[in-house]
């Protein structure tokens, strides 16, 4: 009877590691590795433009259900956010990599918590390179 | 005894498993048939090849409706509008008075909210230019609690904006 006594206390132990114990620790904080985590958000297409990626990503997160918050031209970036329940905020960043390819690197945030889970992006990939109409490359 | 330390266990157990932890919906990021037919809604083509000449146009709707503009980039066809209203319905009120005169003390009501627009376009070939907008609206309540979270998709709002940007587009055009 006393084994079982413990067991309470241990599950309640761990429901507070859930917890973190100073809130000023996520101005830096990351949990995957950076090296899996840049993978996971980002793919290279075969393309030049950065204004014409740009353009079609702006569609691609309007086909979503996003609305925009910001872009630039310039910077290569546009963020977006979808309620619909929830919050869904994403950014999107391009930049030229090589001569003939275009990176394209999305981040997203749920509600208060960073996506990490492989499979969003990948949806938003596959969104996204129907509407280029070009093959989304794996990036090491 | 022993079956309230499993009772114990198992609640804690699953509060164990909420805490702190919050996960996308699988759908959040999956393009459906929905998707489409919400395209079809937000989005009209415009017989002019200029896209700024189009934006100043949606941007003075925006206007027109109440909205400030909040950002912008010509070179990409976007313009950010929001605004900030009244959102108390007759409805709520009245149910938050007769909860109360029964005793149910002060129900939550919805109060403001802040609705916010996308207006992007693009070139679609020589003498065209499609335009698609989109709404969403954030509610609080009288307890400054979110209360609603949602994208507007209903087609007579749509159908409302493309009308008036219609006749914008039309004075534009004829300057007058």
């Amino acid at each position: 009877m006393k084994k079982y006594a413990l067991l309470p206390v241990v599950f309640a132990n761990i429901a507070l590691t859930g917890c973190q114990t100073t809130s000023m620790n996520q101005v830096m904080e990351t949990s995957e590795s950076q090296v899996a985590i840049r993978q996971i958000q980002t793919r290279a297409f075969d393309t030049t433009s950065s204004t014409k990626t740009l353009r079609t990503i702006i569609a691609t997160l309007q086909d979503l259900g996003f609305v925009i918050d910001k872009a630039d031209d310039e910077l290569g970036t546009v963020s977006g956010t979808k309620l619909n329940g929830y919050s869904l905020r994403m950014t999107v960043t391009v930049r030229p990599r090589g001569k003939k390819q275009t990176l394209v690197r999305a981040n997203a945030t749920y509600n208060v918590t960073p996506v990490e889970d492989p499979q969003p992006y990948q949806q938003f990939f596959t969104a996204l390179q129907k509407a280029m109409f070009l093959t989304a490359h794996e990036v090491d | 005894m022993r079956q309230l330390f499993s009772t114990c266990l198992i609640l804690l157990a699953s509060i164990s498993l909420v805490a702190c932890v919050q996960t996308i919906p699988k759908e959040a990021l999956q393009l459906t048939k929905e998707s489409f037919k919400l395209r079809q809604l937000q989005t009209r083509s415009f017989d002019t090849s200029s896209e700024k000449k189009l934006l100043i146009a949606g941007a003075g709707v925006l206007q027109d409706l109440g909205y400030n503009i909040d950002e912008s980039e010509t070179k990409l066809g976007v313009i950010v509008g929001s605004k900030n209203r009244d959102a108390t319905e007759a409805g709520q009120v009245a149910a938050m008075i007769l909860v109360a005169a029964l005793g149910g003390g002060n129900m939550p009501i919805d109060k403001h909210q802040k609705i916010r627009a996308s207006l992007i376009t693009h070139p679609a070939g020589k003498k065209t230019t499609k335009l698609r907008v989109t709404f969403q609206r954030i509610v609080w309540n009288t307890q400054n609690q979110v209360s609603k979270t949602q994208s507007i998709e209903d087609p007579q709002i749509y159908q409302e904006f493309f009308d008036k940007l219609s006749k914008a587009v039309f004075l534009e055009a004829n300057e007058i």
